[in-house]
């Protein structure tokens, strides 16, 4: 054991210690009966629930790097589901009500935090969108509020709510059960229960090819050889158009860098989510005390995972714009993941011109949240052939059709 | 406190003068030229702190930004958390504490200062150590632009901690006489205290300069605390230099327990020794060093323990002749000790197996593992890394264009190996950017560098504690240990980025600048493969923290965002308006004569309006010159009406919608020549706008002649409104028939008004008779004036956007942005008469023609009437079926739409709304409900149009 000494410790300062045993590394297979392209969250989950919901465990999760190293890495953990449109909160809400749960069902410590999300309005326009949100969110069930900027304050006291700055706070909607949790361990967590089932989590292993046989997918190309598949998901997120390319299949998605940053350790100050769209930050405080924070994303197209710095600069001003106490807190360091933005801002996911292929991307600057709600729905419609009902809305062919899920205009910030 | 360990001279601290600070509460003194930590170590205090989860004590363990164990919290001047003891500068007055890993903000706004400055060099170095000011001179001397930036308080890095020689003299009086030098070249920028934190592509280096702490009270009003430094250079330079690398054993981690050069840089900089009796654990030659120096200064040197079987013949040799005695084939395994270290356990060590031991009293234990070169800006500039087997470390394993490494930070041993280096680099930066080096470009000799004995490279010493590597800490800022490491690699994770997440080795307040390399050493060595296979977590910006308050610079407050007000606006300020923030814009939103709320003033304002004669500034709507031969053609493919048969003096409205067909803009077009147009947009959507525009114009139809200029700023517009309007214009423009034959609506006319050029355009956002007159903002006050005092008999009142929203809003013309979403298209607002037919094609076209463009149930724009005419629906509010019960069903409750505009309206004498309505046009006449604070208000559905639906007034 560990010599612990009385001196009172940091709060925050002990994470849950991870489990002794995470996953095996094993050699691939000849073939799977599903093959997921992309070990992300949201590959894990489906994995997991392909196993806990469905039995299937001849699965592969095949990942060009290290386990959950993309975006799963990298995003700001904010977790809510006050989104406007009916299809969209239909499919956060779900991932809400499964995060509830997802501590136990993984049994693993993964520290959701369920403290809350204000996103700020700061103009007549921000109040009238809030306030239309909130509304569509309280008739479709999902808890949400409009504050007055004195109930925001209450809320959140670091919020500058004074009226001499340059964009006032207005108010803001809230929904208390939205939160934050800790992105590595609820990824090691769909992991582990992955592998406990038996599926192989192949790490190092990028697809480079497909294997197709009419509108069949058969197998897959990989650095680590061929692996034969009886059906493919596809969940690279801002590297899907690099697989589709292969195939042919034209998916509207522009891979952008979305950068984020880090203070040091801080005592807590900071209770709850904050996001702004016009003073453009979104921020919280996590468990060991940093200041965790993300805006826009880099305007220019690429796969680079880094970001230019002016981004940073920008947002620096925002976060101490709209919190002067942060003023000396100090960015300890920046990254950037690669986002796959569809042009509704909505995911796309369903089936494909392939009849064993699925698709799950476009989740772009927001979905982490969507993590469980994902998985369970994108192993159901692996499963099952069908689209399941959460996932209908935002097949490929909305495209063609016009039936867009526009979140732009809609859904305050897109995280 | 007293210094006792201050030695009695040397040092380049400045001992004539004495500063006091506060530390944990206890009051002590230093000198200018001292860190925090270098002050405290004076007075014999090397405990800062205890530890983050394990609460041991921990001190300072470094010299400078790799330190682990210093970590503090300063109280005054101002309260700023997690600062390191060895950067913090003394000044008169400091209050600080420890910290054991977590700080704390201050309640107070931060009243200090900051900027940047954008830079541009032909070569930038980063670094003034030998390496660095050899490469510096040599591009000065050759002419370039130079800047040359270090975060030391000054020039001569690792000479600053040495008594190296140079020329047969001490070096630094070469350092002095390079900074001189430097100092003397015009095109030169030498900057102390500036740290190069942030690499990126193309030469941009970003560097953080600390202008006014060390100068405590005594700082200039006038200097920024902080300036942010952007660089941009043509050539880089990397001369970073290299941080020591401990090797960890049991117990590790007591104060006293410090780098061997560290201690070395604490004598010889600052005049302060780290303990009375040392004992030195070392891998490679350079740690002798410390203990000769360390001998002459009266430090005990109890012993020198190498882990090399053989250690070093010629040092051994040396310390021998000083009396101190080595143990070669030698590893310290543990410590005793509480507070402060006072026993290292030595012990025989051979084959990787470790003997029985002996403790050997010390109060401080000084430790060198190697040096690791400080490749960060190389690596953030996506350099590749290379293991170097030798020397254990990483080094760049590529050239990168256009930035190169150099001096230790290359992995270069010694002194006249790192001038030369520097040298070379210099001038192979120069060749590739064409400038000839200088003919005279000497560099001092240095001393024939002595071939040191092989290092051994040694990540860990066998834990024969029985704590199973549990106290060998590897990152000890996180608490985290070599049992740590051994768990995540016992849990399958064999990735480094794995293990760090697991073991969050590198993940605290100095991302790992002592324990990276170790963690990978380990990593490799627990799963048996090769170090280089492992390799590191990617190095991130920034290198050392920055405040935020540093990178908002000036950003802050209102120049957060540029804040644009009219020509009229100190005329607004007068008159009482209220503002609105409209995009960057500062608009009037109504003007509430005393007594008024926002209610009573709009329905007065609007009255006016309707009745006599308002006027609005409406200056902030985006103008465009749209100017070529092409002109209209560029025009008809972006708007969805025709604009190219569009008469020269005529006025047409359009919309403009995204490759999806839903609306993004709508304005008039003036035209004011076959190949000119005069485009306005909306306030909101002007920047956006000139974009698109831009944005086809240059990557889709380049082949066009067309050229478009933003103008938003050249004109003042104010809209004269009202029944009364042609009066007020005629009689200031007396030279324009403003009758409506000569004069007709969507037409304008240029003009003058004591020879200024004014233009008069008839264009209605209200339904009533209008004229918009536009001129040069240098006469917007005086013509305002004018118009104002013309309209004075008909009670002329200037009105704001809300009474412009529901004069608007009673026409049903839309507002882009709060009628629509992004999820309109011009059809869905009964626009379909401004969508072309004709037009063989234009942005949007091809997606009107999809399935659920043709869905009956789309979305459309009506009027909504409360049925009580009392309530004023909230905007936002969802609209759902008619419910006879007056109840909701439980969630989720189908929704028809959303109230995208409500107003009390003067003109109807009732509130009304406007709002998006699945199928909304088929169910005018049909009532709907809207909750509203929980209760369903019926609504009647009907036409968007509420006010004169023939225009009769408008048009007359
Ligand atoms: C900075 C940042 C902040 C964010 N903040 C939030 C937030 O606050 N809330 C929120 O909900 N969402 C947020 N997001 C978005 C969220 O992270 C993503 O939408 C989500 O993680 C995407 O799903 P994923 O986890 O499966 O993606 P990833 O983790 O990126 O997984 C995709 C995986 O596919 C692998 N892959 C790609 N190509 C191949 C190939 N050819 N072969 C094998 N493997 C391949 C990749 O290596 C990667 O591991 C943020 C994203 C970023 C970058």
């Amino acid at each position: 054991m560990r010599p612990r000494s009385s001196t009172p410790r940091t709060p925050g300062a002990d994470l849950p210690e991870h489990p002794d045993f995470l996953w095996r590394n094993p050699e691939p297979k000849r073939s799977y009966d599903v093959v997921i392209v992309g070990g992300g969250g949201h590959g894990l989950a489906t994995a997991h629930y392909l196993a806990k919901n469905h039995g299937i465990t001849n699965v592969a999760v095949l990942e060009k790097g290290w386990l959950a190293g993309g975006n799963m890495a990298r995003n700001t953990t904010i977790i809510r589901s006050n989104y406007l449109w009916d299809e969209s909160s239909a499919i956060y809400e779900h991932a809400l009500k499964l995060w509830e749960g997802l501590e136990e069902d993984l049994g693993y410590p993964i520290l959701f935090s369920q403290r809350g999300v204000l996103n700020l309005a700061h103009s007549l326009q921000d109040v009238r969108d809030s306030v239309r949100r909130v509304e569509a969110n309280k008739l479709n069930g999902v808890d949400a509020e409009w504050l007055e900027p004195d109930e925001v304050r209450k809320i959140c006291p670091i919020v500058n709510t004074s009226t001499d700055i340059r964009y006032p706070v207005l108010g803001a909607t809230y929904q208390p059960r939205a939160g934050i949790a800790k992105h590595d361990y609820v990824a090691w967590g769909f992991a582990r229960r992955a592998d406990e089932a038996g599926i192989d989590l192949i790490q190092d292993c990028a697809v480079t090819g497909f294997a197709t046989d009419g509108n069949r997918v058969t197998g897959v190309q990989t650095t680590r050889g061929t692996i034969g598949a009886g059906k493919v998901a596809l969940c690279a997120a801002g590297h899907t158009s690099v697989l589709t390319d292969l195939l042919g299949i034209r998916v509207p998605v522009q891979s952008h860098p979305l950068q984020a940053l880090v203070s040091e350790l801080l005592e807590p100050v900071h209770p709850t989510v904050v996001m702004s769209n016009a003073v453009h930050v979104y921020v919280s405080q996590a468990h060991k005390g940093e200041l965790v924070m993300g805006a826009g994303v880099d305007s220019y197209n690429g796969y680079g995972q880094r970001g230019a710095f002016h981004i940073i600069e920008r947002q620096m001003a925002a976060a101490v714009e709209l919190f002067p106490v942060f003023a000396r807190a100090h960015l300890l360091r920046t990254w950037a993941g690669i986002v796959d933005v569809s042009p509704d801002a909505s995911p796309i996911v369903g089936r494909t011109p392939y009849d064993n292929l699925y698709l799950n991307c476009g989740w772009g600057t927001g979905g982490f949240k969507a993590t469980p709600g994902i998985g369970w729905a994108l192993a159901h419609t692996i499963a099952s052939d069908e689209p399941h009902p959460y996932v209908a809305p935002f097949s490929l062919d909305r495209f063609v059709t016009g039936a867009l899920v526009d979140e732009h205009g809609a859904a305050a910030v897109a995280h | 406190m007293t210094s006792p360990f201050r030695t009695p001279q040397g040092g380049r601290v400045d001992r004539a003068t004495t500063v006091e600070f506060t530390f944990d509460g206890q009051a002590f003194t230093g000198h200018p030229g001292d860190t925090l930590a270098s002050a405290l170590l004076a007075a014999g205090r090397h405990q800062i702190a205890t530890s983050i989860s394990l609460g041991r004590p921990r001190g300072i363990a470094a010299a400078w930004a790799e330190d682990p164990g210093g970590l503090v919290q300063v109280e005054e001047p101002f309260p700023e958390p997690m600062l390191l003891a060895t950067t913090v500068e003394l000044a008169d007055g400091l209050v600080a504490h420890g910290l054991p890993g977590q700080g704390r903000l201050a309640e107070i706004p931060d009243s200090a200062r900051y900027d940047a400055v954008h830079h541009h060099v032909d070569v930038l170095v980063v670094g003034a150590g030998p390496a660095g000011l050899a490469a510096a001179l040599t591009a000065a001397r050759a002419g370039a632009r130079v800047a040359l930036v270090d975060e030391q308080s000054e020039a001569g890095g690792s000479l600053l901690a040495g008594t190296e020689r140079l020329d047969d003299a001490p070096a630094l009086q070469w350092v002095a006489a390079a900074v001189a030098e430097l100092a003397d070249h015009p095109e030169v920028l030498h900057l102390q205290r500036a740290t190069a934190f942030g690499s990126y592509d193309d030469g941009f280096v970003l560097a953080l300069e600390r202008r006014t702490d060390h100068l405590g009270a005594a700082a200039p009003r006038h200097l920024s605390r902080q300036r942010v430094w952007r660089f941009r250079a043509r050539s880089v330079v990397v001369a970073t230099g290299a941080h020591e690398r401990p090797v960890v054993f049991a117990d590790n981690d007591r104060p006293g327990i410090m780098l061997a050069g560290a201690a070395r840089t604490f004598l010889h900089r600052y005049g302060v020794l780290p303990g009375r009796e040392a004992v030195v654990f070392t891998t490679n030659d350079s740690a002798y060093d410390s203990a000769l120096d360390l001998h002459r200064a009266g430090v005990r040197v109890q012993a020198v323990v190498d882990a090399r079987p053989e250690g070093s013949p010629r040092r051994r040799e040396e310390c021998e002749r000083a009396g101190i005695r080595v143990l070669a084939g030698a590893v310290v395994t543990g410590t005793r000790g509480v507070e402060r270290v006072t026993h290292a356990l030595v012990a025989p060590f051979a084959d990787g197996e470790v003997g029985a031991g002996s403790a050997i009293a010390c109060d401080v234990l000084l430790v060198s593992g190697g040096w690791n070169p400080a490749v960060h800006l190389f690596s953030q500039a996506r350099g590749r890394l290379r293991y170097d087997a030798a020397l254990g470390a990483f080094v760049p394993g590529e050239e990168l264009d256009g930035l190169s490494v150099t001096g230790s930070a290359a992995g270069v041993p010694d002194l006249a190996g790192c001038l030369a280096d520097g040298q070379r680099v210099a001038r192979a930066a120069l060749s590739a950017l064409a400038i000839a080096p200088a003919a005279d470009d000497r560099l001092p000799a240095a001393p024939e560098p002595v071939v040191p004995s092989a290092p051994l490279v040694l990540w860990r010493v066998p834990d024969t504690s029985g704590a199973e590597g549990s106290t060998s800490f590897v990152d000890l800022q996180r608490d985290a240990t070599v049992a740590d490491i051994a768990r995540a690699v016992g849990a399958g994770l064999r990735s480094i980025e794995h293990v760090k997440r697991y073991t969050t080795i590198g993940t605290a307040h100095d991302q790992g600048k002592t324990s990276g390399v170790l963690t990978s050493g380990i990593t490799a060595e627990l799963l048996g493969v090769p170090v280089q296979d492992t390799g590191t977590t990617t190095f991130r910006p920034p290198y050392t923290p920055v405040a935020f308050a540093a990178l908002a610079g000036r950003d802050r407050g209102r120049l957060f965002d540029p804040e644009r007000v009219t020509a009229l606006h100190d005329w607004h300020v007068t008159a009482g308006a209220v503002f609105e923030d409209v995009g960057q814009w500062k608009r009037p939103r109504y003007y509430p004569r005393p007594g008024e709320d926002m209610e009573a003033a709009v329905l007065r304002e609007c009255a006016a309006a309707r009745t006599g004669v308002g006027i609005l500034d409406g200056s902030t709507l985006g103008k465009i010159d749209v100017q070529g031969p092409d002109a209209a053609v560029l025009l008809d493919r972006l708007y969805t009406n025709l604009m190219s048969s569009l008469k020269v003096g005529s006025v047409r409205y359009g919309v403009m919608c995204g490759v999806d067909g839903m609306v993004i803009d709508d304005g008039t077009v003036l035209r004011l020549a076959e190949d000119r147009f005069l485009v306005l947009t909306t306030t909101g959507g002007a920047a956006k706008i000139l974009d698109w525009m831009e944005e086809w114009a240059q990557t889709e139809w380049p082949d066009l002649r067309v050229h478009c200029t933003s103008v938003t700023e050249q004109w003042v517009t104010f809209p004269v409104v009202g029944p009364r309007s042609r009066d007020v214009v005629g009689a200031v423009f007396p030279q324009v028939d403003v009758a409506n034959e000569a004069f007709p609506f969507m037409t304008w006319r240029d003009t003058t008004l004591d020879g200024v050029p004014v233009r008069l355009a008839r264009i209605s956002f209200s339904g009533e008779l209008a004229f918009e007159v536009y001129v040069n903002p240098w006469y917007a006050v005086a013509v305002w004036q004018r118009l104002l005092e013309a309209g004075r008999p008909y009670g002329i009142t200037p009105y704001g956007t809300e009474t412009m929203h529901v004069l608007r809003a009673e026409k049903g013309y839309p507002i882009i942005g709060q009628d629509t979403d992004g999820t309109v298209t011009p059809q869905d607002l009964g626009m379909g008469w401004a969508v072309s037919k004709k037009k063989p094609d234009f942005v949007g076209k091809r997606s009107f023609a999809r399935v659920e463009n043709q869905n009956p149930l789309r979305k459309q724009l009506v009027g909504l009437l409360p049925v009580d005419r009392r309530t004023v629906l909230p905007e936002g509010s969802q609209i759902v079926e008619f419910r006879a019960d007056g109840q909701l069903p439980p969630p989720p409750v189908p929704m028809l739409g959303h109230v995208t505009s409500s107003y009390r309206s003067a003109a109807l004498a009732r509130p009304f709304a406007l709002a998006l309505v699945k199928g909304g046009r088929s169910r005018i006449g049909d009532t709907v409900h809207v909750p509203v604070n929980g209760t369903l208000v019926p609504v009647e559905v009907t036409g968007s149009v509420l006010v004169d639906p023939e225009g009769a007034r408008r048009d007359g």
